[in-house]
């Protein structure tokens, strides 16, 4: 296998974006991606979105975007795995560079979720339409049940899960791009709204729209491109059952700890060695779970990470510096490749205020459904 | 949903028909083709107790469009004495008394109307343990 770097990344602003389409996002971050390393060519594009075709009626992503950017003829896929689809993506694209096959590959993500479907159908068939959205279940109401197990197992509190959003929104009010750029108080968490029992409005991601792209080329080519390129160390994907009430332990998230443990192998580190990390922060409990399923924390000290500072900027370990899905916003096909900007920007130096001083190795870890299926990478800055 | 689609299901929704691993015994609710727990594919058809225990449950305020006339409502993960797991809602109670460990009985019912037909759809629910 050949090393992989990325070289290049472009990304719209996040948000309420009624003046783009769903091709215009894609061409916007694409578009970027591209000049930022004066590539004129490419040898293949995965793009990660989970469902233009109930968003908008839209599917066949692959040529359609190729032709948006000038690029018809070029190979083009479409990379579906709900939430995880823009990390699936990087993750085809990384294969595509490391086998060989390609030496220059768009990995892009996007989605256009307020054009006037009905969201929280359409994300519910992220979950198993036979047992669970036909009983009424909704995303937020999966992950509820999840916190709600995380409770009872674990003792976490209301007010725990209050402190990952508190965190995130003010990661999130340093960050040009965020849907959310400010600051949420505990008192407003703690009153806002109940969603699904116990998540309030504030620890839900938003309904987004936008587009991320990166590029990436074999190690060994990347000086063509950028002064500072970022290798891609490892990545790990893994499943677990599609239905939460086929898991032992609804709380424990097995799909993320396998990527995470696969990533950290291939990659040869320790969760201890991660200098900062963008985890999928869908829901506030997600976070929790996911620091634990990757080693970031002690197993039953996820509830504690964010109001004692150990996750947030300027603490022992960094989580969502970008904001997270909760205050950089949600577009769910390109959040995992947004994700993957974040590190590779934070490798750069060039996260402005947001910077993890001295930051080398980072890893992106992306979801899918009630934690079905998860993608782990990892990064060096070279 | 069309109408052999629902069609297919009602073994289990109208029936709890479940499938025992004949190789490691394990219930596996609905009945599928391989088992989760030892990849068998002999299959012995068994039916669920229509009863069980809350494993996790959340209260849903904010609803599905087809859901929405019923908000807020119970829905709960349980447990039946097979070892089988299901999701289901949790009525004919206060949805915030639904917690884990509750005993449940399950009990038939309507789950839905569908589309602009208004078509009933229907299945299992959960009420308190008698």
């Amino acid at each position: 296998m050949r090393e992989v770097a990325i070289v290049a990344a472009g990304m719209t602003r996040f948000g309420e974006l009624w003046e783009s389409s769903l091709r215009d996002l894609f061409a916007e971050a694409a578009l970027e991606a591209l000049a930022a390393a004066r590539a004129d060519h490419l040898d293949s594009i995965y793009v990660g979105c989970m469902s233009a075709g109930q968003f908008v009626g839209q599917e066949h992503l692959g040529p359609l975007m190729a032709d948006q950017i000038g690029m018809a003829g070029v190979a083009a896929t479409h990379v579906e795995s709900a939430c995880a689809s823009g990390g699936v993506a990087l993750r085809s694209a990384f294969l595509d560079v490391a086998s060989g096959m390609s030496d220059l590959v768009l990995a892009a993500g996007v989605e256009k979720m307020n054009d006037g479907a009905d969201v929280t159908a359409v994300l519910a068939s992220a979950a198993d339409q036979e047992t669970e959205a036909y009983h009424g279940i909704t995303f937020p109401g999966l992950y509820a049940m999840i916190a709600r197990a995380h409770m009872q197992a674990k003792g976490t509190t209301e007010e725990d899960l209050a402190w990952v959003a508190v965190k995130n929104h003010r990661h999130g009010a340093l960050n040009p791009k965020a849907q959310f750029g400010r600051e949420v108080k505990l008192e407003e968490v703690l009153c806002s709204s109940v969603v699904s029992d116990p998540l309030r409005l504030l620890h839900c991601s938003p309904v987004t729209d936008g587009a991320a792209a990166v590029l990436l080329c074999p190690l060994e080519h990347a000086k063509r491109y950028t002064d500072r390129p970022v290798k891609i160390r490892a990545s790990g994907l893994a499943t677990s059952t599609m239905a939460l009430a086929d898991r032992k332990d609804p709380a424990a998230l097995d799909a993320v700890k396998l990527s995470g443990e696969r990533a950290y192998r291939m990659a040869g580190v320790k969760p201890g060695d991660i200098q900062v990390a963008e985890v999928h922060d869908c829901f506030a409990i997600a976070e929790i779970c996911c620091i634990e399923a990757l080693g970031l924390t002690e197993p039953c000290a996820g509830r504690h990470a964010a109001r004692s500072g150990l996750t947030a900027l300027g603490g022992k370990i960094p989580v969502n510096t970008s904001g997270g899905l909760k205050a950089k916003g949600h577009p769910v096909g390109a959040t995992g490749v947004a994700q993957a900007i974040e590190i590779f920007e934070q490798l750069r130096g060039e996260a402005g205020a947001r910077q993890v001083k001295g930051a080398r190795l980072g890893l992106a870890q992306n979801m899918g459904g009630s934690g079905a299926s998860s993608v782990v990478h990892i990064f060096e800055g070279v | 949903m069309p109408s052999p689609r629902y069609w297919r299901e009602i073994p289990a929704r109208y029936r709890l028909e479940a499938g025992r691993c004949r190789k490691c015994g394990k219930v596996t609710f609905p009945a599928r083709r391989v088992c989760p727990a030892c990849r068998g594919t002999e299959w012995e058809k068994t039916f669920l107790s229509w009863k069980g225990k809350v494993v996790t449950s959340t209260v849903v305020q904010v609803a599905p469009t087809e859901f929405q006339m019923e908000a807020p409502y119970a829905v709960a993960v349980v447990e039946t004495p097979e070892g089988a797991r299901l999701m289901t809602q949790v009525v004919d109670c206060e949805p915030e008394s639904v917690q884990p460990g509750m005993e449940v009985s399950l009990v038939f019912r309507r789950i839905r109307k569908e589309g602009a037909g208004g078509i009933l759809c229907y299945g299992f629910k959960g009420v308190p343990a008698a």
